[in-house]
């Protein structure tokens, strides 16, 4: 609402508004002068599609939000489930035809999982965006490798058309601002935005968006606990109006990150010093680092010999933009790159395809990490008939992949996909069967980084926001989350589907400008100093001209304003039976004011009137009825309660019990 | 002439003690001697800009600060404009009023008055400090303190936080700690100031966050100089925990945890309910919440504080380690919940099949805790956290904790096995020694046992020393985890040979507490066969040696155990037990004699008899009154020599035993010498004679320091009765140089340095004189006057009757003695190989060396080569060297680097280990407290080295270099 009273202003600038100010603090803003303010978050598209329980979230994440007047789009994703239009969000919603530049701000997005920025090269190069987009400086450098590997994927394996290009990721790319961590980066004059550690994967960040007084925090996907290789989400009491968390595990709350660790290291230990070989089927980014470094380090440790080896391709890559971006590490990495590089992997060693065959004991990681194709699926097939061998699957497998079968124990795969028959028959020349024997170990080990239902209270709690607002979930989990967060914090909080619009009303302080002459006033007319504690009633003309607010003395305004002052005077006759003469009446109205108004200057001149500060009382008698006596009572506007409280007191009467003197 | 000289000593003396007293009006003189000051005021008055001024004034600051500068400065204060100047003499006030021999309250007023005219803010705050530095060196003065609180209270309300911060100091460090205190009738402290603490607390509500922090500091201050603090201040100072600042909320985290040990049992109500809690609990559970916290120096400040709250009840402090877990709102066992049920329940392995940790039950979502009430899982929040400051921090406070609570310890084994595998050396070392310090509370499960000798395989070598330390304190519960420890060090000792005494070490404490466990293995141990006659092991495999240990061990308390052995087993016994004693226990075999003796002292009451032995012993000697009564010779020989038996058969009392063995062979040293012909032979005949006397005082000289740095646990009783040693030897050396030499001179100083020796020995032990009547010095001093006038040769016949009348002066043992010892493990000395190098260029030699009972090793230990040439160096390890793996034991682990020319063949050098001692530091540390300290350093410290420990040779062969 203030932004139209704000617009109603620039209308008429002579507009003078006499207020009562509460001078709060010592700056003197104020908080309570211009009414509420709308903040509205718009949330078009938020994921909802989610596989319960799962390490991989599939979902698509894009939130606008309208604040004080600015727009801004939160990560632009896209679907890995669908290959129609769906998989992008619905750009229709912000506009129907014409590009979008006009209709946003900013586009800033947290991590560069596809899900978070999938959807980014169509939406700035297919549907139209020239306007800023906004990533830290890894995601930026990152996120362009997966993309393009998307696009192969898409354009090149599926044959896909009507898919962006190269040319376009790269164009997309050139309207990257990079952000650092805290730093606070000035959009245009109101709108600030502010990124903090967000652990996740490398350079995942959590964004402050500020306008004004008026701010709203978009975690992205965090972690709150450490790990090997990135540190935990942290945030500062920013107290933000809206904190927007994702939820994705809303109703869980994990063990300690060891006991996985030390689990994964025995079993891998153990399988490596019998001679077996492990297969750990990973996807490129994110966990695979941590693994790599978990196995590195042990490796260092114990003294092992036995080769580990990492399936190239976009990991080659990403690894050196690891090794970049150090601080961005956690406190071990960083604390010891400068000795060696944690990243600098003296153990892991890139993979070859002949090595699946050579005898010994390996480690290999190998993509992709639902064990449905690739190379992770050939080695698998290599290796499944040795029960000294063993897998394990270090995230969720979708229904359906060779992943979730042998999860849920199956011994016999059949391999239905002709594609892979003649595999099949490549490797092992002579031998056509079409079934394949598990008898290798299969182990599950859960590594993921998102904070769990602790973790969310714990960012909550760090951070202190007006209200919740819980999205990259699913529904029936963040009730209870809501619950919970409302129940503890008693703070509003809320979980929109898809498409749907939150608006949260707040009470943003309003600045408004003191004249020193006021100020110094106001001091001079007693009392203690300000107690920057209470508030303090003072009076003064509220001026709103050229966007800004000022707080002067009345005299200023006017003269500012070119106006002439105008007395306001009230006035008002009561009736009053008295049998004594007007004189008389006059002196007894004297005594009783002057025994009801204690500390007030009462004045009864000689001209025959009782001043009561500027109230002037007169008494005249009318000529018809001599005992009716007319009460004459006159008070400027600034007067007003004194005032009108006299008239009421005489309308009661005089009490008869009064001497006339 | 000596007489002479003999007066100017004594006055030297009493010169050297009164000077303190005469320095004391010096002082007031100083001020009003112009000098260095005046040239800077001129200089100031030069000065035609704040810039030019300020450089002088640094100028001034760096050369060496005399205390007579002050009155310029101050002189120049009063005219000065420009802020920052005065800010910097203000700051010089404080620095001149640091400085010694200089009379802080010979500026006060000045100081005091400048804060009348004072406008600034900073100088304000720069003059506060100075007060506060003249305060602190004013301790005693109560109306200077008043002064200065009056001063502080009324900037207390300064508009500037700097000011108000310190006031805040200044009120802490020298606020009143005994309210009461205008009994005194002093009538100069205005009632305000006698509550500082009010007045303080007021200011944890300050608008700067800053101020808040001092104000919770000053209060801590207060508190530390013993006042005590007020009840009502906890629920402010818990409130200051939710502060914005992090400042602020570490220091309020100290502030609680103070009220909660000076108010532990008080009630406090739990707020929202009706219930209460005990104070100390409740504090425990808002500390263990900021374990949590945003900021980690308020985390590590919180976990660290964790560790010193023990009178939490039990209820609380196992919360600490308790989440409950679930997913998709169905309860979920944590792994170690799973670990101890697959363990209960017998099933071999684990987590094979997907899932199986799948949630059971449903939650009841009302029921589920999200946020951390209390103290829930703040142990789980610690020893997860991002910094190693707070994992240490939080793996110190479990440790504290455990050891105070059984249960605890129980409950938090577990947490601590999973730090085994912590990214950082540092806390995974930490944690070992923790559960080490904890482990005689706690028993290991299986899978517990496994995690931890997981660890075995570390290539740094502190974490597996460290393990088999801990190894050696655990408890195990089955024999399957005997024989799992067995293998995985089996394992160890393959991988890392160098390990060997360590595992051999770690394999005798776990044979000596599990004999029972070890029972049933013996078979499988020693690969032993009903019928058949196995292949004799190889007797130098240090895997089969290591077995063997550990069976011999558990043998030692398992009578029915050596039942089992084969015939090579016994042989390998006896050989070990020659060769390794200290790890292979005598055991009573069958069929075989023993050595009556030893099997004699392995009777439990053997070390009090032994202990009543060494008493009899002592005490008979102590039958002798003097020296040359006949018989007392032998009796002295006798006891010396049980003693040393004592010392060889009874460990625990090898240091007192050899300690008063070393005492009695000085005592025997003198009497020979004094017994010898030459004292009735004429001077010029005696020459021959001299060496054997010559050579006796100087053995017991050394004997003396031996004495004295070598064994830890004197007291100072026997620290006089050595140093009374030492004087009889130097009697006994100066006699015998009067004998041999001719003429005066040269006596002359040697008298006095022996005086000297007297009177500072007098000095130091005056509060032992009483003891030493009848002794050698005791008789001396009687006669010290006279002693002090005399000539040299009188004196020289006096000492010669003194030291032969002198009774005998016992020693009376103090509770523990222990002898510092080395041994070098490492290198052995027993390789053929020479090691190999070009001459003229270095190479290192591994050393490993553990020390028991060394004091300080870090400053005293040295390493000694010695070439064949007689060459020696002496190096000192760096401290980063030596480790502490125990209570009195330190090992050193270090490199030195030998060089030398070419020879022409192999030769063995040796190397040693030095104890360096200096009389003076060891003075020093003694006798800190007395007045005699600035004296000290002139009495010529001796220092030296005592070579301990045995010498190793190591066989090396510098080549000459090809060209």
């Amino acid at each position: 609402m203030a932004r139209e009273v704000r617009c109603k202003t620039v209308e008429e600038p002579s507009l003078v508004a006499l207020a009562k100010t509460h001078a709060a603090t010592p700056s003197f803003k104020n908080k309570t002068a211009s009414g509420s303010h709308l903040s509205n978050v718009h949330l078009c598209i938020s994921s909802s599609c989610f596989l319960s329980g799962a390490g991989q979230d599939v979902g698509r994440s894009c939130i606008l939000v309208s604040i004080g007047g600015k727009n801004i789009m939160l990560d632009c994703g896209m679907h890995m489930g669908f290959n129609d239009d769906r998989r992008f969000p619905d750009f229709s919603y912000i506009t129907q035809q014409g590009r979008l530049t006009e209709f946003l701000d900013c586009v800033i997005i947290s991590h560069f999982h596809l899900d978070h920025c999938g959807a980014l090269p169509y939406m700035s190069e297919m549907v139209g965006y020239d306007g800023p987009i906004y990533m830290t400086h890894p995601t930026k450098a990152i996120c362009p490798i997966l993309l393009e590997d998307f696009r192969k994927i898409t354009v090149d394996k599926k044959g896909e058309t009507n898919f962006f290009t190269s040319q376009m990721i790269k164009d997309c790319m050139k309207k990257v601002v990079p952000l650092n961590l805290h730093q606070t980066v000035q959009v245009d004059d109101e709108l600030e935005i502010k990124a903090y550690y967000a652990g996740h994967v490398l350079g995942a960040a959590m964004v402050q968006i500020k306008v004004g007084s008026e701010s709203v925090v978009y975690t992205g996907d965090y972690n709150m606990t450490p790990d090997r290789h990135l540190g935990a989400a942290w945030i500062d009491k920013c107290r933000p109006d809206i904190l927007i968390s994702e939820s994705t595990y809303a109703t869980t709350i994990r063990d300690s990150k060891r006991c996985r660790e030390r689990d994964f290291l025995k079993k891998v230990h153990e399988t490596v010093e019998r001679g077996g070989k492990v297969l750990i089927p990973v996807f490129a980014l994110g966990r695979a680092q941590e693994l790599c470094i978990l196995l590195e380090t042990f490796w260092e440790r114990m003294n092992m010999k036995a080769p580990i080896y990492f399936s190239t391709g976009l990991t080659e890559k990403a690894n050196h933009y690891y090794k970049l971006f150090i601080t961005w590490t956690n406190q071990k990495i960083r604390k010891t790159f400068v000795q060696r590089n944690m990243f600098e992997f003296k153990h892991i060693k890139a993979f070859d395809r002949s090595y699946a065959d050579n005898p010994g004991p390996m480690v290999v990681f190998a993509t992709p990490g639902m064990l449905h194709a690739g190379q992770s699926l050939q080695i698998f097939k290599k290796w499944a008939g040795n029960e000294k061998n063993m897998i394990i699957m270090p995230g969720y497998c979708v229904q359906g992949t060779i992943g979730h079968k042998i999860l849920n124990g199956q011994k016999k795969l059949e391999m239905e996909n002709r594609q892979t028959v003649i595999e099949i028959e490549r490797c092992e020349p002579g031998c056509c069967h079409l079934s394949l024997e598990v008898k290798l170990q299969v182990e599950y080990m859960s590594f993921s980084a998102h904070a769990d239902a602790k973790g969310i209270m714990q960012l909550i709690r760090m951070a202190e926001p007006r209200n919740m607002l819980l999205v990259h979930g699913e529904a029936k989990k963040m009730e209870f989350l809501k619950d919970k967060i409302e129940q503890e914090f008693t703070i509003n909080c809320f979980m929109p589907a898809n498409g749907e619009t939150t608006t949260v009303i707040t009470n943003p302080s309003v600045p408004v400008d003191i004249s020193l002459n006021l100020l110094k006033r106001e001091m001079a007319l007693g009392g203690p100093l300000p107690d920057p504690k209470k508030p303090r009633t003072m009076h003064g003309t509220l001026i709103m001209k050229d966007n800004s607010l000022r707080l002067v003395s009345p005299e200023q305004a006017l003269k500012e304003l070119g106006l002439n002052e105008h007395q306001l005077r009230f006035t008002c006759r009561v009736q009053l039976q008295d049998p004594h003469s007007d004189p008389d009446t006059l002196s007894r109205i004297y005594t009783h004011l002057k025994s009801v108004l204690k500390g007030y200057t009462i004045q009864h001149l000689p001209d025959g009137t009782v001043m009561v500060e500027s109230i002037v009382i007169k008494v005249s008698s009318s000529a018809e009825e001599p005992n009716t006596k007319v009460l004459l009572l006159s008070w400027s506007y600034q007067d007003e309660d004194l005032g009108s409280f006299l008239s009421t007191l005489l309308k009661k009467g005089l009490p008869s019990g009064l001497s006339s003197m | 002439m000596a007489a002479h000289l003999k007066k100017r000593v004594y006055e030297e003396f009493s010169k050297v003690v009164q000077l303190p007293q005469e320095e004391a009006p010096a002082k007031k003189l100083r001020l009003t001697k112009p000098s260095k000051s005046a040239a800077l005021h001129i200089d100031l008055c030069k000065a035609s800009n704040p810039t030019d001024a300020l450089q002088y004034l640094l100028h001034f600051a760096r050369s060496s600060v005399e205390a007579e500068s002050v009155e310029g400065v101050v002189q120049h204060y009063y005219k000065e404009q420009d802020n920052s100047v005065r800010l910097k003499i203000a700051s010089l006030i404080g620095l001149l009023s640091k400085t010694q021999n200089f009379n802080p309250e010979s500026i006060l007023d000045d100081t005091l008055n400048t804060f009348n005219t004072e406008k600034s803010h900073q100088v304000l705050a720069q003059l506060l400090d100075t007060l506060l530095v003249i305060g602190t060196q004013l301790p005693e003065s109560l109306i200077v303190r008043h002064r200065l609180i009056e001063v502080a209270y009324k900037h207390l309300s300064d508009t500037y936080f700097g000011v108000r911060n310190k006031c805040l100091q200044l009120l802490g460090c020298l606020g009143n700690v005994d309210t009461p205190l205008n009994k005194d009738g002093q009538g100069l402290v205005p009632a305000v100031i006698g509550d500082a603490q009010s007045l303080i607390s007021d200011y944890f509500a300050d608008q700067d966050p800053r101020v808040r922090t001092a104000a919770i500091k000053a209060m801590l201050q207060l508190h530390e100089r013993g006042l005590k603090i007020q009840q009502t201040i906890y629920d402010q100072a818990c409130q200051l925990l939710c502060d914005d600042y992090e400042q602020v909320r570490s220091a309020a985290v100290q502030m609680v945890w103070v009220l909660s040990q000076l108010y532990p049992e008080s009630i406090v109500p739990i707020p929202s309910s009706n219930e209460q809690v005990r104070l100390v609990d409740d504090s425990f559970g808002k500390i263990s919440h900021m374990v949590s916290d945003g900021s980690w120096v308020v985390r590590v400040q919180a976990a660290k504080t964790l560790g010193n709250m023990l009178q939490v009840s039990p209820h609380f402090l196992e919360q600490t380690l308790d989440k409950k877990l679930m997913s998709d709102l169905r309860r979920k066992r944590t792994a170690h919940e799973r670990a101890k049920e697959l363990y209960a329940s017998g099933e071999f392995s684990s987590g094979r099949k997907w899932a199986d940790d799948a949630p059971k039950e449903k939650v009841d979502t009302s029921a589920v805790n999200l946020i951390a009430s209390g103290a829930c899982g703040a142990f789980v929040h610690g020893l997860e956290d991002e910094m190693y400051e707070v994992r240490i921090a939080a793996v110190d406070a479990l440790s504290a904790l455990a050891q105070s609570s059984a249960s605890f310890a129980e409950k938090c084994l577990d947490f601590l096995v999973d730090m085994f595998n912590d990214e950082i050396e540092e806390v995974r070392l930490q944690s070992i020694h923790v559960l080490r310090q904890i482990s005689t509370n706690i028993t290991l499960r299986e899978d517990q046992l496994d995690t931890v000798l997981a660890v075995l395989e570390d290539s740094s070598r502190d974490i597996r020393e460290a393990l088999h330390e801990l190894l050696c304190f655990t408890n195990v519960s089955t024999k399957e985890c005997i024989q799992l420890a067995l293998l995985e060090l089996l394992k160890n000792l393959t991988k890392y040979p160098t390990d060997r005494n360590s595992v051999w070490k770690c394999l005798k404490f776990l044979g000596c507490r599990h004999p029972t466990l070890v029972l049933p293995l013996v078979p499988e141990l020693l690969s032993t066969h009903p019928y058949f006659h196995t292949p004799e092991p190889d007797m130098d495999d240090p895997a089969y040696i290591a077995v063997l240990v550990l069976v011999f061990n558990a043998a030692q308390s398992c009578p029915t155990m050596t039942a089992l052995f084969s015939d090579h087993t016994f042989r390998h016994y006896t050989y070990l037990r020659d060769s390794l004693s200290h790890l292979v226990p005598p055991l009573r075999l069958p069929g075989r004699t023993q050595a009556p003796g030893v099997s004699g002292i392995e009777g439990s009451g053997s070390v009090e008899s032994a202990q009543l032995f060494l008493q009899q012993s002592l005490s008979r000697i102590s039958t002798i009154h003097n020296l040359q009564d006949p018989g007392a010779q032998d009796l002295l020989n006798f006891t010396i020599r049980d003693l040393q038996r004592l010392g060889e058969l009874q460990t625990e009392l090898a240091g007192a035993a050899d300690f008063s063995a070393t005492y009695l062979r000085c005592q025997l040293l003198l009497t020979k010498a004094l017994q010898e012909k030459l004292w009735t032979m004429a001077v010029p005949l005696c020459l021959k004679h001299n060496a054997m006397a010559t050579a006796a005082a100087k053995q017991m000289l050394e004997e003396t320091y031996k004495l004295e740095f070598l064994y830890s646990g004197l007291e100072n009783r026997q620290v006089a009765t050595i140093h009374h040693v030492r004087l009889q030897a130097k009697a006994l050396q100066l006699v015998l140089t009067a004998r041999t030499r001719r003429g005066v001179e040269p006596l002359i100083s040697v008298c006095e340095k022996f005086l000297q020796e007297v009177e500072s020995f007098q000095r130091l032990f005056v509060v032992e004189l009483p003891h030493l009547q009848e002794s050698f010095v005791g008789k001396l001093l009687d006669l010290s006057p006279k002693l002090s006038a005399c000539k040299p040769g009188e004196l020289v016949k006096i000492l010669q009757t003194t030291l032969r009348q002198s009774g005998f002066l016992n020693l009376k043992l103090p509770k523990q003695v222990q002898r510092a010892s080395a041994t070098i493990i490492e290198p052995t000395g027993e390789s053929d190989n020479p090691l190999r190098f070009t001459s003229g260029l270095v190479v290192a030699l591994d050393i490993d060396a553990t020390l028991e009972h060394v004091q300080d090793p870090h400053n005293t230990v040295k390493v000694q080569v010695l070439y064949p040439d007689g060459q020696s160096h002496v190096i000192q390890p760096k401290p980063g060297d030596f480790r502490s793996p125990g209570p009195h034991r330190h090992r050193l682990i270090t490199q030195v680097y030998l060089s030398h020319s070419a020879w022409t063949e192999a030769c063995q050098i040796e190397v040693r280990l030095l104890l360096a001692y200096s009389s003076s530091r060891l003075c020093k540390a003694v006798w800190s407290d007395s007045s005699t300290e600035g004296l000290q350093p002139a009495e010529g410290a001796t220092e030296g080295t005592i070579p301990f420990g045995k010498p190793v040779k190591v066989f090396i062969m510098p080549k000459p270099a090809r060209r």
